[in-house]
């Protein structure tokens, strides 16, 4: 597989990223990108074809909680921290396409 | 849908999302409760600050669990999350924590009753665990409101397979669903609440010429009633052979569209569609660890499902020779089966209680907006009810007054019927001096049942109406009847 | 004059003021004072608190006077990294993006400090959202290395080990995702622990990759480090990945702390040591010699995966971040641009002005190994060969009790030096690493000097849990040797 990442292929990263980015900056990125995504590729080095993956280094299960109410933050509290704030709500500019999920 | 060189099929799979009604969310301790003020229910970690880490609430997934038993599906003896990525307002940490590869249950099916009386199964392909969202309100003016009280609150995603043909059984699935997760107590499953919610995923098979073509598939989403989902689901049925017939498009990988349902124009209006698919990029929940369900657990949840309400209903048209309506009117509510089935077991006949319930008491209840069992009367009262009018103590009309008066009053029947003088009248003697008395005030009644005409039945019962009516619906009527036939020596 | 005082460790600071020979109020004060001359030149600190500390300091000293029995650090100023949530001042992972951020809560770690009586007196410098091994990272300020002024501290966890080697503090915490804790350390010349993973709580510590995030102490001995890990190890039912006391008891890490290890058997990994620069090379090698004096045996035990940890860590790693920083939208706190003109721009906006360089790089990596066709390429395979250097450790750790190894290549850089080949940067992580994916503790001990006078760290590696080994193999070193006591020639103690 050829691994070269190009500007077209950041750019669409930037965008999944939700940043956004400069002409230079997407250039330096393509640079920069394509030669870690080189040196990772080493990886295929190794047959890992009967390895199984390892997405937690502990052997827990099972952590589970009661379903006990605690009190909540309050809304004061919990809209502190909100750049823009609209009585008890966050606000944000209009979203127009209502599909959440999206 | 008829054209003569044409056979359309019409498919429809449901994808469901059901909000649990455990106390606490997902992953925190705030409440889990509708209507209260805007971000009131909220705390560092629904609130997806920095440094927080969810933890799974245990009641969650056995709730989940529990809904796959009921519908037929293999649990998971390991099962885990993932976080599915995308960036909106009502989602705090730009991620969902859902299921992808390893789902809690799957494999099931789930019986639903048609209209015929027969019964047709659905496939379950899947139900996994996941949080939901916030809430965006467009208030007026050119900004929108986030409120994240619901945020987390545990929800249900459940799959079926394209089984469904109809928009009949797709509401019939819809309502069987909401019926058993009620039943097994975990959700309240109100749609107008939003907790249940349906998203029908249709397309066509059509048959032209031997050929078959699949139009592309539609999801419809937006949908608050089952009136709603099944007008979609025929609306998107029409609006597709239409669709197909103009422009010959069937379904690819990628082409399938998003379309909302407007309940005011009814019809499905379609969204406006992305640049690019969605990426969401899974990978597993590195903040949440696995869980193993091993059979100690399995059959601790196992023994806390009761008999499930298709099962009940057909139970009660079996053993108690009740009709499929009456049995379904029954099996709605959970608490009224078992109340039923707690009359019957104290002494009742049965179709004389169902008659009692569903013509009287389910009615009040209705009325008053609750349910059955919250009028505060006691099954075995019912029972007591139910015996008297069999054995002629009270009539029928009677008994119902009676039930009513225990609703009002909270007094067993014995004492009403006391009370209010409903006791039936038996006595022969006493009856017969008042259908003599009858017989010579209705002549014309008379002569027309000896005439033998047509008119004759109905005179009859005329005759025995007017004996009721002398002792204020007290007399037996059957004991009423059965002395006119003697003094009229038929 | 330099206050002798400052030089103090934990352990006897709480001792003297236990004995009443000291104040709390004396012990922060000398902080503070040294904090007024010194800190706009090192750099150490983002925020200090200077009056609730000592507010907090006079009630200790209340407390002491009636009786009240205190807790193990009663009046030990400590530093905390400015990723750990605080419910006072600013917590801003050394980013513009929340560098007004206020926590409603505190930290796990935050709250056993206070339990334990602490006095919290700042929060240290960092790259920002732990992305880095300089510091040079961070959008909030500078810090430089005490030892030299013209080079780095080392990073992510810089500000904390200069603050603790400059005397600004007498213990700090730090985290560890690739070696954040144990490579300031070696760049500081003071110590500093990585514990196991889920050993210490993570609630309340911004996550950067949350499969290898570990808060650890940073202090100028392995006792005052143990002495802290008491206090901020355990289980944490906020936090899911914490282990429970009964799979991995804490245990008391001072404890037979001086008691050497009989039949201590040393691992070492040859081909791992070439890589580094010469003075790095003979500490190590010394190092052992003086183990093998002590009575250890030295074994040579093979990690054939050691050489793919880089290329693991920087994408499982990144991988995660993406996700976490995927939060920092300027909608619910934190930066957001001046003038969006849809929501979108809110975050694409708020996002680039407020991260840096090497955090859009990270996420954007990130980004992509999770990508919809490069997912089972990058990711996948990343996590399957992280199993195979956690096997790598297992097989080893048959054969010995422990390994050593350098922490890093070098010893601290120039400023500016690293900073514009970022790769290059990443490959310094060799040795630090492979802790981290394998969840296993590991520590940073001084253990020499090259000839500029800069600190070199030895790096001990324990099997997971084996914390309490792991102090006392490193306190047979630090008892043997007197490289932990050498101060920067800096600030009051010295000329420059």
């Amino acid at each position: 597989m050829d691994m070269r990442i190009d500007e077209a292929e950041v750019r669409k990263v930037a965008k999944l990223s939700r940043l956004d980015l400069t002409d230079q900056e997407i250039a330096a990125f393509t640079g920069q990108l394509g030669a870690i995504l080189d040196y990772v590729n080493k990886m295929n080095q190794l047959d890992t074809k009967d390895v199984e993956p390892l997405a937690h280094c502990l052997a827990i299960t099972n952590c589970l909680r009661e379903d006990i109410v605690r009190p909540s933050l309050g809304v004061d509290a919990a809209l502190a921290n909100a750049p823009d704030r609209d009585e008890d709500f966050f606000k944000v500019p209009k979203i127009l396409d209502d599909n959440s999920g999206a | 849908m008829a054209r003569s060189d044409m056979q359309v099929e019409v498919i429809v799979g449901l994808e469901i999302h059901v909000q649990l009604c455990t106390a606490s969310k997902l992953f925190c301790g705030c409440a889990v409760e509708s209507g209260q003020p805007a971000n009131s229910l909220v705390c560092p970690v629904c609130l997806g600050m920095p440094g927080v880490l969810p933890v799974m609430n245990k009641k969650a997934v056995e709730y989940a669990a529990l809904t796959g038993l009921a519908l037929n599906c293999q649990i998971a003896s390991f099962t885990k999350w993932d976080r599915k990525s995308y960036y909106y307002p009502d989602l705090p940490k730009n991620y969902q924590v859902s299921q992808y590869d390893l789902p809690l249950a799957h494999h099931g099916f789930i019986e639903i009753p048609l209209p015929s009386g027969q019964t047709k199964r659905i496939r379950i392909r899947r139900v996994h665990l996941e949080e939901d969202a916030g809430k965006n309100l467009h208030a007026t003016g050119n900004f929108s409101q986030v409120d994240l009280n619901r945020t987390g609150t545990p929800l249900m995603e459940i799959v079926t397979e394209p089984d469904m043909n109809n928009a009949t059984e797709v509401k019939a699935l819809a309502m069987e669903l909401q019926r058993i997760v009620r039943y097994i107590g975990a959700s309240e499953a109100d749609m107008q609440k939003g907790q249940m919610r349906f998203e029908p995923n249709v397309n066509l098979a059509i048959t032209r010429h031997g050929q078959v073509f699949k139009s592309p598939i539609a999801e419809v989403k937006n949908l608050n009633s089952f009136r709603a989902l099944e007008k979609s689901v025929d609306f998107e049925a029409q609006r597709q052979l239409e669709e197909f017939l103009a422009t010959g498009l069937t379904l690819q990988t990628g082409n399938k569209t998003t379309r909302g349902w407007d309940d005011a124009h009814e019809v499905t209006v379609l969204q406006r569609e992305k640049e690019e698919a969605h990426d969401y990029r899974y990978f597993p929940e590195p903040d949440l660890v696995p869980v193993r369900v091993d059979e100690a657990w399995l059959d601790r949840i196992k023994a806390g499902i009761c008999e499930l309400p298709l099962q009940r209903q057909l139970r009660f048209v079996r053993e108690y020779g009740l009709n499929d309506y009456d049995a379904g009117v029954l099996t709605l509510e959970r608490s009224t089966a078992d109340f039923f089935d707690d009359a019957v077991k104290a002494g009742g006949q049965p179709k004389r209680i169902c008659n009692l319930l569903t013509q009287v008491g389910l009615k009040i209840a209705n009325e008053r907006g609750c349910r059955f069992v919250d009028l505060g009367i006691k099954s075995r009262d019912v029972a007591a009810l139910a015996e008297m009018i069999d054995r002629g103590q009270v009539n029928a009309s009677a008994g119902a007054r009676i039930l009513a008066e225990m609703v009002a009053t909270g007094r067993d029947p014995q004492t009403l019927s006391g009370q209010l003088n409903l006791l039936q009248k038996s006595d022969a003697s006493e009856l017969e001096a008042l259908v003599d008395q009858v017989l010579e005030a209705c002549p014309q009644a008379l002569d027309e049942i000896r005439s033998g005409g047509k008119k004759g039945p109905k005179a009859r019962s005329y005759l025995v109406g007017q004996v009721m009516q002398r002792t204020q619906g007290q007399a037996n009527p059957a004991v009423v009847s059965e002395i006119m036939a003697r003094r009229l020596g038929i | 004059m330099p206050n002798p005082l400052l030089d103090m460790g934990c352990l006897d600071l709480r001792e003297a003021i236990g004995q009443h020979q000291i104040t709390s109020v004396q012990a922060a004060q000398a902080v503070f004072d040294e904090m007024d001359q010194w800190e706009p030149v090192l750099g150490a600190y983002l925020s200090t608190f200077a009056q609730q500390a000592l507010e907090r300091a006079e009630q200790m000293d209340r407390r002491m006077a009636s009786g009240d029995r205190l807790g193990p650090l009663a009046g030990v100023p400590v530093a905390v990294k400015d990723n750990m949530c605080t419910a006072f001042g600013t917590t801003t992972c050394g980013s513009k993006i929340l560098a007004n951020f206020h926590a409603p809560y505190n930290a796990a770690v935050i709250d056993r400090l206070l339990a334990a009586d602490a006095v919290i007196v700042g929060k240290t410098n960092m790259d920002e959202f732990a992305m880095g091994s300089s510091t040079e990272n961070s959008g909030l300020g500078r810090t430089i290395n005490p030892w030299d002024v013209t080079r780095v501290p080392g990073g992510s966890s810089g500000g904390s080990a200069a603050a603790v080697a400059a005397r600004l503090c007498f213990a700090a915490l730090g985290s560890d995702t690739g070696g954040s804790i144990r490579q300031p350390a070696s760049f500081c010349g003071i110590v500093g622990l990585k514990p196991t993973y889920g050993r210490v709580s993570r609630y309340g510590l911004v996550a950067y990759g949350s499969s290898l995030d570990q808060i650890g102490p940073m202090a100028r001995s392995v006792a005052d480090c143990a002495l802290m890990l008491n206090v901020i190890a355990g289980h944490d039912p906020r936090d899911s990945t914490s282990v429970d006391e009964k799979t991995a008891p804490v245990g008391d890490c001072l404890k037979d702390l001086d008691k050497p290890v009989a039949g201590l058997r040393i691992g070492i990994v040859p081909q791992a040591t070439e890589g580094a620069d010469r003075p790095v090379r003979d500490a190590v090698t010394e190092a052992v010699e003086v183990y093998r004096k002590s009575g250890a045996t030295v074994v040579e035990v093979d990690m054939p995966h050691l050489d793919y940890a880089i290329a693991a860590y920087y994408v499982i790693a990144t991988a995660e971040a993406s996700s976490n920083l995927a939060r920092y939208d300027g909608v619910h706190y934190g930066h957001r641009t001046a003038n969006p003109r849809d929501y979108v721009e809110v975050y694409t906006k708020s996002r680039a002005e407020g991260f840096g360089q090497e955090v859009k790089r990270r996420i954007m990596l990130g980004t992509y190994a999770l990508s919809s066709g490069y997912y089972d390429a990058y990711y996948l395979k990343a996590l399957k060969v992280r199993n195979l250097i956690r096997r790598d450790f297992a097989n080893a750790f048959e054969r010995c009790d422990c390994i050593l190894m350098p922490v890093a290549p070098t010893t601290a850089f120039k400023l500016g030096e690293k900073s514009t080949d970022p790769l290059q940067m990443y490959l310094a992580d060799v040795y630090t690493i492979s802790a981290n994916l394998a969840g296993i503790p590991a520590i940073s001990i001084p253990a020499g000097c090259d000839g500029h006078g800069l600190p070199i760290g030895l790096q001990v590696l324990c099997p997971a849990f084996a914390e309490q080994r792991l102090l006392r193999i490193a306190r047979m070193f630090e008892s043997k040797t007197d490289w932990h006591t050498r101060k920067p020639a800096w600030g009051s103690h010295g000329t420059k």
